[in-house]
C-alpha cells in the first residue's frame, strides 16, 4: 500500500469531467483498489459520482491511497493527473 | 391573445403551431419479484441500451455542436457504470426483493436527494443528470415504449424544463424552436440551442404551460424573448414581415463571410470584436471577426474570490491568443471601480464611482496588482499577437508612469530569460474628454488609440450612464463627442500611431461613414456585429 497526498490546482475542483477522467483511469486497473481522503471523507476513486459528491474544491488536499497490484504505476498516473490539473 | 416573456438564448423568429413536450415519464411501481437474477439481468440489458443511446446522442451532439459541448453524454455514459450507482440498484433488488424499475427509481431519488442537499450550485444541477440517466434506464426497461412521433409538420416545443438529452435528440427538421418554463442561460440546453440555431426562450415560467394545448397557433421572438400565443391576424403578419426581414439579413450576411473590410473606392478597415471572456471566442472566430480589439480583464478579477495569480491571468490571456491565431487581441487592463467591484480589492463606497478611484487610478497606487497582469499580459505576448490597452487615461504623467512600470516589468523578464514579445503594441482608451483634447501629447507615447464611446459621452455631456432621468442628455451623436473623436483621429495619424473605436457608437452604422471619413482604422463590436458592419463598410464610397 502507498499513498501521497497532492493539492487540487485546477480552478473548478475535481467537478465533472475531472472526476469521470479520474475514475476512468482507475477503473483501467481492477486489481488495484484506489481511496482519496479529502476533507475527513473518504472516496472510492473508481465512483465518478462519489469523487464528485466529495465536492473537492481548489487548494484541497487530497490524500490518495492505492492497494493491490500495479499500485505504484496506478499512484503516479494519478498523481501526474493531479498536477497537470486534469488538463485545464 | 397571450403573451408571456423569457430569455430568449437565439436571434431568430418562428411562427408555428405548439406541441406540448411529453416527456415519456414511465410510472414506475413497486411489485415484489422472486427471479432475483432475472431483475438483475434485465438492469444489464437497459443499461446497454442505454449507453448505446448515448454513445449515439454524443455522436450526433458531436456533429452538431462540437465535442466540448457534447462532452457531458460521455459523462452520462460513466455514470451508468458508476460502481456507486450500481450497487445501490442490485442491493434494493437483492434486499427488497423488488422489480428492477423501483429499483432504479429508488436509487435514482437517493443520489438525486444527495446532490441537491449541497451548498455548491453546481453540484446541486448535477442531480438533473442523475435524473435523465435514470430515467432512460428506466424507460428502456419497459421495451413496449418505443419513442414514437407524430406527424410531419414543424413545431413550436414548448416543455417546463429540458434535459440536455432531450434537446439534443428533438429532429431539427421537426422543430421550429423551443420554449421552457425553467432553465438558465448558461444551462447545457441553453447553450446547444444556439448551437443548432433554434429560436428558444426559457425561464418563461410554468403559468403558460396551463394555457396552451398542441395545435394552438403561436410566435416565438428569440430576439426579445417574446412568446405570443393565438396571435391575432395584425401581430402575425407583423411578424411574418419581421421574420422575412430576419431571414433575408442573415442570408446577406452569410454571403458576406470571408470578405473584405473595404469601401467601393478601396479603403480596406480593420472591423474586429469585444469580448468579455476567452467563452466569448467561439462567436468571435463564427462571425469572422479579424481580430479582438477589446477583451474586457475584469472577468478574470470578478469572477475570483481573491487576487488572481500571475499563472490564472497568464492561462487565459494566452488562451485568447492561442485561438485567434496570430490575429490580433488588444487587452485592456483591469477597469474596475466601486461600480464594478471585486470584494478582496476592499474599495470603499462611492458616492460618484464613475469619476473616482477605478482602473488606471487603482493600478498605479497599487503597483504590485498591476504588476502581476503586466507580466501575465507580456508571457503570453509569446504566443500571438498581443496589445495591451490601459483605460482611463486623463494626463501625459499619468501615461508615463504606466510606460515606466511597464519597461520595469520588461526588463526583470529579460532578466529571468522569460521570454515575450518585444514589439508587443501598447495603446491607450480615449473615454475622457482630457485624453482627446491632449492627444497630440498622448500619441507619440503609444502605439494605438482606442475610443470608447460609452465612458466619452457620459463624461463630454456630464450625464451619468446609469441614471435614467438624464438618459435624453446622454446623445451620443453629440457633435462634441464626434469632434473628440476627429481630433484624437487627426493626432494619432500625425503621430504615426492607428486609431480604433471600441464603443457601441462603433456598431451604429448611420455614422460609419463619418468615421470612415474622420480616418479610422479600426472598430471593435459585438462578435453579432461584425457582419453588419462589414456590409455598410462594403456600401460606402468615399471618393463620392
Amino acid at each position: 500500500m502507498i499513498t501521497k497526498t497532492v493539492t487540487v490546482s485546477n480552478e473548478q475542483g475535481l467537478h465533472m469531467r475531472p472526476a469521470g477522467a479520474l475514475a476512468k483511469v482507475v477503473k483501467e486497473y481492477p486489481d488495484c483498489e484506489v481511496i482519496l481522503n479529502v476533507n475527513d471523507k473518504s472516496v472510492n476513486a473508481k465512483s465518478p459520482m462519489q469523487i464528485m459528491a466529495a465536492c473537492i474544491k481548489k487548494g484541497s488536499y487530497v490524500k490518495i491511497t492505492c492497494n493491490g497490484a500495479e499500485e505504484e504505476m496506478v499512484l503516479d498516473k494519478i498523481v501526474a493527473m493531479f498536477e497537470d490539473g486534469f488538463g485545464e | 391573445m397571450n403573451k408571456f416573456s423569457g430569455k430568449g438564448v437565439y436571434g431568430a423568429i418562428a411562427i408555428g403551431k405548439i406541441s406540448v413536450f411529453k416527456r415519456q415519464e414511465v410510472s414506475v411501481h413497486k411489485t415484489h419479484v422472486t427471479d432475483v437474477e432475472h431483475e438483475k439481468n434485465r438492469v444489464n440489458s437497459a443499461k446497454e441500451l442505454a449507453r448505446n443511446q448515448l454513445q449515439e446522442i454524443y455522436n450526433k451532439a458531436k456533429k452538431e455542436v462540437g465535442e466540448t459541448n457534447a462532452q457531458i453524454f460521455e459523462i452520462h455514459m460513466m455514470m451508468i457504470d458508476d460502481d456507486d450507482y450500481n450497487e445501490s440498484i442490485i442491493s434494493i433488488i437483492e434486499t427488497q426483493l423488488v422489480n428492477a424499475e423501483y429499483a432504479v427509481a429508488k436509487t435514482s431519488e437517493i443520489f438525486v436527494q444527495k446532490f441537491s442537499s449541497m451548498e455548491d450550485s453546481y453540484m446541486q444541477a448535477r442531480a438533473a443528470d442523475i435524473k435523465d440517466i435514470s430515467n432512460r434506464i428506466i424507460q428502456n426497461l419497459d421495451t413496449s415504449n418505443a419513442r414514437s412521433s407524430e406527424n410531419d409538420e414543424k413545431v413550436i416545443i414548448c416543455a417546463d424544463d429540458m434535459a440536455p438529452s432531450e434537446t439534443v435528440l428533438l429532429d431539427k427538421e421537426k422543430v421550429l424552436a423551443f420554449v421552457t418554463a425553467g432553465g438558465s442561460i448558461n444551462s447545457h440546453t441553453a447553450i446547444l440551442a444556439r448551437n443548432m440555431n433554434i429560436p428558444a426562450i426559457i425561464g418563461v415560467g410554468a403559468d403558460f404551460l396551463s394555457v396552451i394545448k398542441d395545435g394552438d397557433s403561436a410566435i416565438v421572438d428569440g430576439y426579445t424573448g417574446d412568446f405570443i400565443i393565438s396571435p391575432d391576424e395584425k401581430t402575425e403578419s407583423d411578424y411574418l414581415e419581421k421574420q422575412s426581414y430576419d431571414r433575408s439579413r442573415k442570408e446577406l450576411l452569410h454571403t458576406l463571410k470571408g470578405k473584405d473590410n473595404v469601401t467601393i473606392d478601396g479603403k480596406k478597415i480593420n472591423v474586429f470584436a469585444n469580448i468579455g471572456s476567452t467563452d466569448d471566442i467561439g462567436p468571435v472566430l463564427a462571425n469572422d471577426a479579424g481580430g479582438i480589439g477589446l477583451f474586457r480583464s475584469e472577468f478574470i478579477y470578478l469572477e475570483s474570490n481573491d487576487y488572481p495569480t500571475e499563472d490564472e491571468q497568464f492561462t487565459a490571456y494566452k488562451k485568447a491568443l492561442v485561438s485567434m491565431a496570430g490575429k490580433k487581441v488588444i487587452i485592456r487592463t483591469l477597469d474596475i471601480g466601486a461600480d464594478k467591484k471585486a470584494k478582496y480589492f476592499d474599495l470603499p463606497h462611492e458616492e460618484n464611482p464613475a469619476l473616482g478611484f477605478r482602473a488606471i487610478r487603482i493600478c498605479l497606487s497599487r503597483p504590485e496588482i498591476f504588476k502581476t497582469q503586466l507580466r501575465a499580459l507580456l508571457r503570453a505576448s509569446a504566443y500571438g499577437n498581443l496589445g495591451i490597452m490601459f483605460p482611463m487615461i486623463t494626463s501625459v504623467s499619468e501615461l508615463e508612469r504606466v510606460l515606466v512600470i511597464c519597461d520595469a516589468v520588461k526588463a526583470e523578464l529579460k532578466e529571468k530569460g522569460i521570454k515575450y514579445n518585444e514589439n508587443t503594441e501598447l495603446g491607450i482608451m480615449i473615454e475622457t474628454p482630457a485624453a482627446a483634447v491632449i492627444s497630440d501629447k498622448l500619441a507619440p507615447l503609444v502605439d494605438f488609440f482606442s475610443v470608447g464611446t460609452n465612458d466619452l459621452t457620459q463624461y463630454t455631456l456630464a450625464c451619468d450612464r446609469q441614471n435614467p432621468s438624464v438618459e435624453q442628455y446622454c446623445d451620443n451623436h453629440h457633435e462634441a463627442i464626434l469632434r473628440l473623436i476627429e481630433t484624437s483621429s487627426q493626432n494619432a495619424h500625425a503621430n504615426g500611431a492607428w486609431i480604433g473605436i471600441c464603443g457601441e457608437l462603433a456598431a451604429d452604422t448611420t455614422l460609419t461613414e463619418r468615421f470612415l471619413r474622420m480616418g479610422i482604422d479600426e472598430l471593435s463590436v459585438s462578435p453579432s456585429y461584425i457582419l453588419k458592419i462589414r456590409e455598410k463598410v462594403r456600401s460606402i464610397d468615399l471618393s463620392k
